[in-house]
């Protein structure tokens, strides 16, 4: 029998026969930690390997991002802990100025289609986008990573999801993200990978496909896999500077444990009513409701295309009385065309708040947090009560967001 | 075997105040993002399940060797060890519930922390109630009810990889047995 994309990527990194229900050891490509966990890692290498060297400085990464810069003590206490085991160590830092760590591995070439990379983030599964194996884990695992550069994988079962139908905006990948979340539910691949084929899937742009792959954590899901196209091996080669670079691909015989078939003929723009990500509905169910705050960004919707759809809505317009707008890019190089190719200024004219790149308002709070009451539309993944204030959020897309913005109230994008 | 593959204690059972299982408890509710600077693992038991109506005073009401019945999807989210660590921290000797978060579960096992999954065993009526007292064998997924004298199906045994890094202690000692 075949194999699916998760048995085929594990296959590759170890030396025993794959398959599901089995615990197999394997050696990881990329380790990394953030300041998010990043100083346990730190703490629990010391305590168990003294002064040892890491396994590979040269694959070890940490990656600043959830509070960044930090603004208060502990935070920036936790980042200088791992600067200095860094330096130590000979560990290069993306240090706090650089942005979201899963989505620095895909933009400087780092991760690779069929690479697995572990880090102490519960959403690098994103690396599905380029048909790689992330992996979030905790500060154990990690730490051990570090010094082994090995970890242990129950080979999971593969559920198949094909989408039909295609996408038309200004519906877009993340209305077909939570259209999908709405389907599986929570719970709906508890410890599963998940591939994503169909003619939308296919069609999606790599942006499209991190937001896609970024919410199957939600979903409970292991990872979720779109296969790489031209455009997505073409990016990784030209960041990695190597041609080398195929995608893995499932056997056409391969064994999925469930296939679900999801038409999203028709679709309307989806949300997220608080505090679950998936009681999705459609915008309309909800439309008029007031607006205090808008959020946008994360590393399900943070970047250069996010921006762009925002930006097109917002420009020469001007954002409702008395709402507040965060935009936060996920990295520096988006902040950086931002600023080169005019849109902060209109951003800036419609009365945004844009700040540097991070996490900024999905976690933490490093940009702003909501008070009681508060209602909050923000492109994230997550709006589980009290993760980002004490108000309610509800989880939508860019083009959503900047329609909700303009009128003060949620609406939907395809009423104006 | 050094650590006991049975364990006895009272539970604790997750349920809201109409009596249903509480299902997708994630990790911001076990432990908020508030307390993640925190290292020392004595200070975290202060703030487990610190976030989740009504059980808010879980760590007063906790003693040491207590159980745990969670529903499913327990410790869906963020990959915090800490939401793993606070209930090392109470001394809580399980974790049985319906299914876990998969980096939840993870942390457990790389931590030496018995967690079990066993389906069935809240949302299932008459199972196990808050101060029950329930037996668990680690190595068969044996579950026995004192309190009503039934046996409960469902455990699933300990993996082999969850047993030896339960036995070893934690993942760091376990590695140390197995890699060069
Ligand atoms: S944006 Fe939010 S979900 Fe994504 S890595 Fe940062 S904190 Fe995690």
């Amino acid at each position: 029998m075949g194999n699916t994309v998760v048995e085929k990527i594990i296959s590759l990194h170890c030396q025993e026969e794959v398959v599901p229900g089995k615990v197999v050891w394997v050696d990881i490509g990329l380790r990394t930690a953030r300041d998010f966990g990043g100083a346990n890692v730190v703490e629990n290498f010391r305590r168990n390997y003294n002064e040892d060297k890491v396994a590979d400085a040269a694959k070890t990464f940490f990656t600043f991002d959830c509070v960044a810069p930090a603004n208060n003590i502990p935070y920036a206490n936790n980042q200088q802990i791992c600067r200095d085991f860094a330096y130590q160590q000979g560990i290069k830092v993306f240090d706090v100025d650089q942005g979201i760590g899963s989505h620095i591995l895909i933009d400087k070439g780092l991760c690779l289609p069929g690479c697995i990379a572990v880090g102490t983030d519960s959403h690098l599964n994103l690396l599905g986008a380029l048909g790689a194996l992330g992996q979030g884990m905790g500060d154990v695992d990690i730490a051990f990573a570090f010094k082994t550069g090995k970890t242990w994988f129950e080979v999971p079962e593969t559920i198949k999801v094909v989408v039909k139908g295609k996408l038309s905006p200004p519906v877009s990948a993340k209305d077909l993200t939570l259209a999908v979340l709405k389907r599986l539910g929570s719970k709906g691949a508890l410890g599963k990978a998940i591939e994503f084929y169909g003619e939308a899937i296919d069609s999606l742009s790599l942006d499209g496909r991190i937001t896609l792959a970024s919410m199957v954590t939600e979903m409970g899901g292991i990872v979720g896999f779109i296969t790489p196209n031209k455009e997505v091996l073409d990016y990784c080669r030209a960041r990695a500077g190597k041609e080398d670079i195929e995608a893995i691909t499932a056997d056409p015989d391969a064994h999925y444990c469930q296939t679900i078939d999801i038409d999203i003929f028709g679709l309307k723009p989806q949300i997220s009513l608080p505090y679950h990500p998936s009681k999705v509905v459609d915008v309309d169910e909800v439309e008029g409701e007031r607006v205090n705050s808008i959020f946008l960004g994360s590393c399900t919707n943070g970047r250069w295309e996010d921006f762009k759809v925002v930006a097109s809505i917002l420009k020469g317009k001007r954002v409702y009385e008395g709402v507040m707008f965060k935009a936060v890019p996920s990295t520096r190089e988006v902040y950086g065309r931002l600023l080169k190719e005019g849109l902060s200024e209109v951003l800036f004219d419609a009365g945004v708040i844009l700040t540097s790149s991070g996490c900024g308002g999905c976690a933490s709070g490093q940009v702003g947090m909501t008070g009681e009451g508060e209602v909050q539309l923000g492109t994230g993944n997550r709006n589980f009560k009290g993760k980002q204030g004490a108000g309610k959020t509800f989880l939508v897309s860019p083009a959503t967001a900047a329609v909700s913005a303009l009128y003060g109230r949620i609406t939907s994008p395809d009423k104006v | 075997m050094k650590k006991p593959v049975v364990i006895k204690g009272k539970v604790w059972v997750l349920r809201d105040e109409k009596g249903r299982a509480i299902d997708d408890i994630d990790t911001d509710q076990i432990y908020h993002n508030a307390h993640l600077a925190i290292t020392e693992l004595e200070k975290m038991g202060q703030f487990a399940l610190g976030n989740l109506p009504g059980w808010e005073d879980f760590p007063q009401k906790a003693r040491p060797g207590d159980i745990l019945v969670v529903g499913k999807n327990f410790g869906a989210g963020s990959s915090r060890q800490q939401a793993v660590d606070c209930f090392r921290s109470l001394r809580i000797s399980l974790i049985i519930g319906e299914s876990f978060g998969a980096i939840y579960q993870r942390n457990a096992i790389n931590s030496g922390f018995p967690l079990m999954v066993c389906s069935g065993i809240i949302s299932h009526p008459g199972k196990v109630d808050s101060r029950n007292v329930l037996e668990v064998n680690l190595s068969t997924g044996e579950v026995f009810n004192h309190t009503t004298g039934k046996k409960i199906e469902g455990g699933v045994r300990f993996s082999q990889v969850q047993m030896d890094i339960y036995q070893a202690g934690n993942l760091f000692e376990y590695g140390k047995t197995i890699l060069p």
